[in-house]
């Protein structure tokens, strides 16, 4: 019975979204009070829907229902309960009433505070939002219905897909997908002030702390999946390029350049259009990514099990919601007048540079990832687009952002009277250079041409952050959150530079080939080797290698690489060894039998790789800092048509 | 021109290369799976119907045969065995069935009541040989041909149209009429 309860609670969502995308955009368009007055019930009652649909399949995988096929698809008796609950979204389906739950937690975050807003305007926001949600709602229940039954029921379940028993699978979707669907909330922003008409800078000041929250979890969902790929499943790398990554790394591209978008509107109403533009954007490619994954027009590492219906469902969703809403902007935009002007050296011109180079760097990896399939489409041939491609072509748009940001953030509004902090951007500009040069050099021996180039601008970012807060708080003055929450995010920024640049130059690998006993110096360490032994293990027989690693006679770690013969498989893999010496990361593989003793060794050594991730920790706090500003929460506006484009903001 | 309908406009181009995307998607198998094109993993597990020999993919070498991932706790795979039964009949391609993490006496009496279309099934109870073959859901269907190299991939219960529009042009593209 629970099952098709949960069925019905999610047809009950629908047609409460339904209502609520009705309600909300027809409400205040005809001024019926009575149904803006619905609006808020629809919303809470959807999430009420939702949440009881996610219970009933929840309830289903801790009782062991596999009389749902969902459920028998996805666990099994021997399944840990950590794992049955996080196998809810382990599959199509559930990752699918995941997305839905998370976006009417959204709906009801944004209905308290629609208690700020306008009432015609905040109607219009949880309008849109319902418009989205109905949209997924139908695409459940029409082609991924999570509470299918199975007739017989199963005995047993085929258990979850072995890569995601791992706690990575626990953590990384929910937190990746609550990024995804918080850029609906600045959408739905973006769509209620096309469907007004009107756009003024409170507008920029709802939006943000939203848009940001969004990118906070965007952020840490992406570098949580990025390590769990390193780390749990081995694959050898933090970053692919891969097509599923590429989904996820797009919309914080353009989240990124829309937070900074909305600084501007926000500070001194400009680039109006652009901000809109950009809000529709961010959550196309979130949507654009839910349809290159789940459609199956990309094949990718993820694989998720796709189907053509789907895909042209999703499509079909796609060309509604970013057509019409791409329709509606060409037709209200041409509104919206920005009368501020500024000069070349003010922070406005580099915010938009910002903004530019972030869109060009979205684009180029967006082409790299689309291109495949346009090759395919054309009948071109097969193309495959691989790290030679991305790593460049995004650089040249990344090298010019950093420098721009460290100089950006020292301009004024409105004027571009840089004179005044040039001494103190030449003497971090000097120091950075000495501390980048110093790393490629000194501390390090053997970098790339950009190597110095990308550290000093990463260090230059640091020391140009901190002069101002620091100045601020020796002269005994406050430091704003906002102030804070943007130097942390942009420290964190360049961590993750300080990060890539030393991990990409000065990753060693090598191929040792060792005999019991015999050492060898990598990267400063040494490698002794004391031997193979063999390993059984459930499905598989192993021989495991023991190295002993030191560094200048002190231990390091012991490190016990394997190599495994699948039995029923006939297949060799590798099982590295990882650890963590002083930030780097030392991987070690063992590779094939020399003969008389000796075996081949593989070294490779990651420094700094941690950094990445760190980064992206940094840069959501920093977020998280910024987003929890005084001024957003007291921007409470009572009455309609108070607000207007007469609203001046100082700062 | 109205410079605000640029991104409409793009829009539209995209639009178009995704639709076609997605109509050549299917012919490329519904999930391109990372075996296509490559030797069908290998296996060595006992016969379902006589425990005494073994199923072992070095014995199926030299012919093309169809590999059919199923379970008595399978809905699907109960819809899809009268599919299966009209292959058996053709007698164009032999079934090797894959008993996937099942009962081996509710597999038999399944095969007993409903009828038996495979010419072996490998009973793989641990489902190691399903994890090998990158099963995800059962039933799943590999057609796999004499020089042991998967050449297609059915997702869920195989229909007639893929029989006839997938497997048999491949087969018969091959094999002369009447071997």
């Amino acid at each position: 019975m629970l099952p098709e309860f949960g069925h019905f609670a999610l047809i009950l969502a629908l047609l409460l979204a339904a209502l609520q995308a009705f309600f909300g955009i027809a409400g205040p368009a005809l001024r019926r009070d009575r149904w803006i007055a619905a609006v808020i019930p629809a919303v809470t009652g959807q999430a009420v829907m939702v949440a009881t649909a996610v219970a009933c399949l929840i309830a289903a995988f801790v009782g062991f229902d596999f009389s749902v096929a969902y459920v028998a698809q996805n666990s099994n008796t021997s399944l840990p309960l950590f794992y049955r609950v996080a196998a809810l979204w382990g599959a199509h389906e559930g990752s699918l009433l995941l997305w839905i739950m998370l976006l009417a937690l959204w709906s009801v975050a944004v209905a308290i505070g629609a208690r700020n807003l306008p009432r015609h305007f905040g109607a219009r926001v949880l309008g849109v939002l319902g418009v989205v949600s109905f949209g997924f709602l139908l695409f459940t229940l029409a082609t991924s219905n999570p509470f299918l039954r199975l007739d017989p029921a199963a005995a047993d379940g085929n258990d979850l897909n072995p890569i995601l028993q791992d706690p990575g699978l626990v953590v990384h979707p929910p937190i990746l997908y609550t990024g995804y669907v918080g850029f609906a909330v600045a959408f739905a922003f973006a769509g209620a002030a096309m469907l007004e008409g009107r756009l003024d800078q409170h507008w920029a000041r709802w939006t943000r702390p939203w848009t940001t929250a969004a990118w906070c979890f965007l952020s840490c969902g992406i570098a949580l999946g990025s390590f769990w790929a390193y780390y749990e499943l081995g694959w050898g790398g933090f970053w692919f390029w891969d097509p599923v990554e590429n989904s996820s790394f797009m919309p914080w591209l353009v989240g990124t350049a829309l937070v900074h978008s909305l600084a501007a509107t926000d500070k001194r109403g400009l680039f109006k259009s652009w901000t809109l533009l950009l809000a529709i954007l961010a959550f196309s490619f979130s949507m654009l990514g839910t349809f290159l994954v789940r459609s199956g027009v990309l094949v990718s590492v993820h694989s998720f099990a796709a189907d053509p219906a789907r895909g042209i469902f999703i499509l079909a969703f796609l060309i509604l919601m970013v057509g019409g809403s791409l329709a509606l902007y060409a037709w209200r935009a041409p509104l919206l007048k920005s009368s501020a002007g500024f000069e070349l050296g003010a922070r406005e011109s580099f915010l938009l540079f910002n903004n530019v180079l972030l869109v060009i760097a979205a684009a180029t990896v967006f082409a790299g990832t689309l291109a495949p399939l346009i090759s395919d489409s054309l009948k071109l041939g097969t193309l495959s687009v691989g790290p030679p491609y991305f790593n460049p072509t995004f650089m040249v748009s990344m090298l010019p952002l950093l420098a721009l940001l460290s100089v950006g953030i020292h301009a004024n509004w409105k004027r571009g009277r840089l004179e005044d902090s040039q001494r103190t951007l030449l003497y971090t500009f000097v120091v950075a250079a000495v501390l980048g040069c110093g790393l490629a050099f000194g501390v390090y021996s053997h970098g790339k041409v950009l190597t110095p180039v990308a550290a000093t601008l990463g260090f230059w970012i640091v020391l140009s952050s901190l002069v101002d807060p620091i100045d601020r708080w020796r002269r005994g003055m406050s430091v704003s959150r906002a102030v804070l929450g943007m130097t942390v995010a942009h420290i964190g920024l360049a961590t993750a530079v300080i990060g890539l640049t030393t991990v990409q130059s000065f990753t060693v690998e090598e191929d040792l080939a060792l005999s019991a006993g015999g050492t060898a110096n990598v990267g400063g360490y040494e490698f002794r080797f004391l031997g193979v032994k063999p390993v059984d293990g459930p499905n598989y027989s192993a021989v495991g290698g023991t190295v002993v690693v030191t560094q200048h006679g002190a231990p390091v770690g012991v490190f016990e690489p394997q190599k495994r013969q699948y039995w029923v498989k006939h297949t060799v893999k590798s099982e590295t060894a990882i650890k963590i010496h002083h930030g780097s990361n030392i991987l070690l593989a063992l590779g094939d039998d020399l003969g008389g003793g000796r075996w081949s060794v593989r070294v490779q050594i990651r420094p700094l790789v941690s950094f990445v991730w760190l980064a992206a920790l940094i840069m959501a706090i920093g977020g998280a800092l910024a987003a929890s500003d005084r001024r957003y929460r007291t921007a409470r506006v009572t009455s309609e048509g108070s607000e207007g484009l007469s609203a001046r903001q100082a700062g | 021109m109205n410079r605000f309908l640029l991104p409409l406009g793009v829009f539209v181009l995209l639009a178009a290369v995704l639709a076609i995307g997605i109509k050549h998607s299917p012919d490329k198998g519904i999930i391109a799976s990372p075996l296509l094109g490559k030797p069908a993993p290998q296996f060595a597990l006992p016969n379902l119907t006589d425990p005494a020999h073994v199923v072992r993919s070095s014995d199926l070498k030299g012919r093309w045969y169809l590999f059919n991932v199923w379970g008595t706790w399978c809905g699907e795979c109960r819809a899809e065995h009268d599919m299966l039964l009209q292959v058996h009949q053709a007698a164009v391609v032999p079934l090797i069935g894959l008993d996937w993490k099942d009962d081996d006496a509710q597999a038999l009496a399944w095969l007993q009541q409903l009828g038996n279309p495979y010419e072996s099934v490998a009973a793989d109870r641990a489902g190691r040989t399903a994890i090998d073959w990158g099963v995800y859901g059962a039933p799943e269907t590999f057609l796999v041909n004499p020089q042991g190299v998967v050449v297609y991939k059915h997702v869920g219960a195989l229909t007639y149209q893929t029989w006839t529009r997938e497997i048999l042009p491949r087969v018969s593209r091959t094999t002369p009429a009447g071997s």
